[in-house]
């Protein structure tokens, strides 16, 4: 049976093939992109600005319809059944509410009454730290603890899938470690299938069990490392291994990028 | 960076924001006073500020009626625009082809001068509705306008994230849209309450001229007919001491609706 297959893990949750997504304006964002997300995994899309990882992300999550190729869920479907988080790279709360509010959304727009689900809303907050600030307004919350709520929003539906589209990028270096380690923590507690779009080389290899290097222009899959490393913590950051599979995805991605360069020259 | 506003500052700032306009407002009634007595002006040419504020007080019982008349005219006014601006702004937002109909009459509406629609409306409405009327056309535009612009304004990150959580139209209207939108419809409201006030008056002129009224306006032109001009500049007191209360009042109102979140309402420390 391809239901029993399709939740086991390692089986794709979610694949792309031969996507293809081009603009009213001429722009072709992605041309012939395939990949294949496996459940449970941690998957970095790694790339420079306008590699079309965004607009992958976007196809995966639904915002934003292919013009060219499938996107096939679990099961063989062609539309997606379960619950997904998406992480902007903003933390895209509303201003007027308080973080409860705020992470309260996803529920009350399937609605749930607020009542009901205030103990999930607590939970959702405590797992990224945030039990004392429900009803903090954003404006009063740093870039980091927004990112949490961020975070928690996504969560609170728990989904089996998250997306996060440079979540970290605005940050500073410290809070982005710290941000980092805690995304290890949750993923490695709540076993979610997690898609990271980045153009940082080494926050890729930190987080990701795999990092798809896209090319620089109608962005396709250059190639794909697997960073096969147990531990990620302050040890492994400060590690040669690390240093290695630093050095190995900076490569590719150079080669990617000069690939682009040779062709279009 | 600390939340802390800085107490002393703060102060500082209050005082002049409220000490200045006083005595600008004082040295201008001395300069009047003084011109009158140097002068020595009859009332009917120029009344005293003391005469002014004499006659406020021994005509209280005719102004005050007026006062509420008006009072009233420009509320039910601005309460009218309200609704009509935020429910057309919401229409227009839920479907191109109503905008696209209608936008242009309500800016025709808007660019055609008040004063000259009011004697046609006078004839074709009782002078309580023409009057009514009269404000509602000038004050709803703002409201449309300012409400039209909030709600297109949204963020486009969070209309994809209730697009995510399959919001319906309503919800994405109820708890994205309205909220977002919610600064600029109170900046309309802002403008409207004194532009219901003109209305208001303007038609009471109008209406006034026409031999009926009993608003502060029509005691303005009734006053001027019968050369009892400090009664002008008490209804005109009056008047212009209702506008700023309307003022406060919104102003208030909008900083008690955005004070937790809104980046106009937050103090901030340079």
């Amino acid at each position: 049976m391809t239901m029993q297959d399709s939740s086991a893990p390692g089986s794709p949750v979610v694949s792309l093939h031969g996507v293809g997504k081009s603009f009213a304006t001429g722009t072709v964002a992605l041309e012939g992109f395939d990949l294949d997300i496996r459940r449970g995994e941690f998957i970095s899309l790694l790339g420079p600005s306008g590699c079309g990882k965004s607009t992958a992300l976007r196809i995966i999550a639904g915002l934003s319809e292919p013009t060219r190729g499938t996107v096939t869920w679990a099961g063989g479907k062609t539309h997606r059944e379960q619950a997904i988080g998406f992480v902007f790279q903003e933390p895209t709360l509303m201003p007027w509410g308080t973080v409860f509010d705020n992470v309260f959304l996803p529920l009350r727009l399937s609605g749930r009454p607020r009542a009901a689900a205030a103990a999930r809303v607590k939970e959702s907050l405590s797992q990224v730290d945030l039990a004392d600030f429900a009803q903090a307004y954003p404006r009063e919350l740093s870039g980091g603890m927004k990112m949490r709520v961020s975070i928690a929003r996504a969560l609170v539906t728990d989904p089996s899938l998250l997306l996060m589209d440079e979540p970290f990028a605005a940050l500073d270096e410290i809070t982005r470690f710290k941000l980092n380690d805690d995304l290890i923590a949750l993923w490695r507690a709540l076993g979610k299938t997690v898609v990271f779009v980045t153009h940082s080389v080494f926050e890729s290899v930190y987080l990701s069990q795999r990092v798809v290097i896209m090319t620089a222009r109608r962005g396709r899959v250059a190639s794909t490392l697997a960073v096969d490393a147990p531990n990620r913590d302050a040890h492994f950051r400060t590690s040669a291994e690390y240093a290695g599979f630093c050095r190995l995805a900076s490569n590719a991605l150079a080669r990617a990028m000069d690939a682009r360069a040779g062709a279009a020259a | 960076m600390s939340e802390q506003p800085r107490p002393t500052h703060d102060l500082r700032a209050q005082v002049l924001r409220v000490v200045l306009p006083l005595l600008v407002l004082a040295t201008g009634v001395f300069a009047w006073d003084v011109v009158v007595r140097a002068g020595d002006l009859p009332p009917y040419i120029l009344p005293g500020p003391g005469l002014v504020l004499a006659t406020l007080i021994s005509d209280w019982p005719v102004l005050s009626s007026s006062l509420l008349v008006t009072l009233e005219t420009t509320f039910d006014g601005l309460v009218l625009a309200f609704v009509g601006g935020v429910a057309l702004a919401m229409l227009f937002n839920l479907s191109r082809l109503i905008e696209l109909s209608l936008y242009p009459y309500a800016v025709i509406l808007q660019v055609t001068p008040v004063v000259a629609i009011a004697p046609l409306l006078l004839i074709y409405l009782p002078q309580q509705a023409a009057v009514l009327a009269c404000a509602w056309i000038v004050a709803f535009f703002p409201v449309l306008a300012n409400t039209t612009l909030g709600l297109n304004s949204v963020d486009r990150n969070l209309a994809d994230l209730f697009r995510l959580y399959g919001a319906s139209r309503m919800q994405l209207l109820w708890y994205l849209k309205i909220p977002a939108a919610l600064p600029n419809m109170l900046a309309g409201l802002r403008i409207a309450g004194g532009l219901s006030l003109i209305g208001a008056v303007v038609a009471e002129i109008a209406a006034g001229s026409a031999g009926a009224g009993s608003g502060l306006a029509f005691r303005i032109a009734e006053s001027g007919y019968r050369l009892n001009i400090p009664r002008m500049f008490a209804a005109l007191l009056l008047l212009s001491i209702t506008g700023i209360v309307i003022f406060a009042l919104l102003s208030a109102l909008s900083h008690f609706m955005l004070r937790r979140w809104h980046e106009s309402e937050v103090t901030r420390e340079s």
